[in-house]
């Protein structure tokens, strides 16, 4: 029996897609069998940032009103096996989809698949309703700014009120060197304001937009620090202990000689 | 260099208002209930409180905010007062 976790936010544009497309790929990276829904129907998404754009025949609605069998839908990722994805329905109604019908369909994924990742679209209406009631766990994604932890905040007491308990916070595209400055909200000053347990922290890398514009998540570039974190985020998921990573960054030689000799600037 | 910039730009890092700002909106985000409401509740902790000390009453500050439970399983409001106290009455004794 496998696990439904939804990723969500409450507002737009703070990574969803790109962090649910780098966990998918990420735990298939680990030998785990996986499938991702996108459930942002009218806005779908998660098709071209995992690259699989040109294969969709048929998507979510067609499977919740059974126009197709599940197996049918789900398009296999290009590179990993055991990774799937069913992509949402871009030209029907966002009404489309009833939580009932959504729960069905997690119950049987969850069946055959050891992960089934819920990319939640924006807002608090029936889309975040469909995404959440199947879920066993949630992410909570947030970024280091006002307005995005005020929305992660509101999720937070939503999921809470739905019964799903102790939700995981990602903190997407904090900045090393505006944080030492004083201009970004660090690690510590988010968690104390949401008070919910730390998933990982990702940085904010140039990576993950030359990766996407490829369709191939950075979780699959061992080179890039987002990478490395989405690595980590995935293998705490999987439940092994994996410290927070340093995003200090130290430039140059003298930053090389520090680090090697262990100095912290 | 890097010290120098902080001691000029001291308490008024973005950071820190940004911080402050959101804990704000978030008291009323969370609790769902109007400034009025706090403020009567104010006056009333004061109140209670004057009688058995004496309290500096344009320093208080209450807050609704999330905490986390005793056995660490759930999220819950809690109700967070700072009282800074100016002197202890005898009435106590």
């Amino acid at each position: 029996m496998g696990e439904v976790l939804v990723i969500t936010s409450g507002k737009g544009g703070v990574g969803k897609t790109t962090t649910t497309a780098n966990i998918g790929t990420g735990l298939s990276l680990l030998n785990k069998k996986v499938v991702m829904i996108d459930t942002d129907i009218g806005l779908r998404n998660l098709d071209v940032v995992m690259g699989l754009e040109n294969r969709i025949v048929y998507d979510l609605v067609d499977v919740v009103e059974e126009r197709c069998r599940i197996k049918q839908a789900l398009i296999k990722d290009k590179r990993f096996d055991g990774l799937y994805l069913l992509p949402a329905s871009q030209t029907k109604d966002k009404n489309a989809v009833k939580p009932e019908q959504m729960l069905k369909l997690c119950n049987q994924l969850k069946e055959d698949y050891d992960y089934v990742l819920i990319d939640c679209p924006a807002g608090i209406e029936q889309g975040f309703k469909n995404a959440i009631i199947g879920a066993d766990r949630a992410l909570v994604i947030t970024t280091p700014e006002v307005s995005a932890v005020r929305d992660a905040d509101r999720i937070i007491g939503l999921l809470e009120a739905n019964d799903i308990r102790n939700p995981l916070l990602i903190i997407n595209r904090i900045r090393v060197d505006m944080v030492k400055k004083g201009d970004m909200m660090d690690i510590d000053d988010i968690i104390d304001i949401l008070a919910i347990d730390l998933l990982g922290v990702v940085p904010d890398d140039e990576n993950i937009i030359i990766s996407t514009n490829r369709g191939e998540p950075v979780v699959t570039d061992m080179k890039s620090m987002a990478g490395q974190a989405y690595r980590n985020i995935t293998r705490r998921i999987i439940g092994e202990q994996v410290p927070i990573m340093d995003l200090e960054i130290e430039k140059g030689f003298v930053g090389r000689l520090k680090k090697l000799f262990g100095i912290k600037a | 260099m890097l010290d120098l910039f902080k001691f000029f730009n001291r308490g008024n890092n973005s950071k820190e208002v940004a911080r402050d700002r959101l804990k704000l909106v978030l008291v009323h985000d969370r609790a769902n209930v109007s400034p009025q409401f706090l403020e009567m509740l104010k006056g009333e902790i004061i109140k209670v409180i004057s009688n058995y000390m004496e309290i500096q009453t344009d320093e208080l500050d209450i807050q609704l905010t999330r905490t986390k439970s005793d056995d660490g399983e759930h999220v819950v409001p809690a109700l967070v007062a700072n009282i800074p106290i100016k002197n202890m009455k005898n009435v106590g004794k």
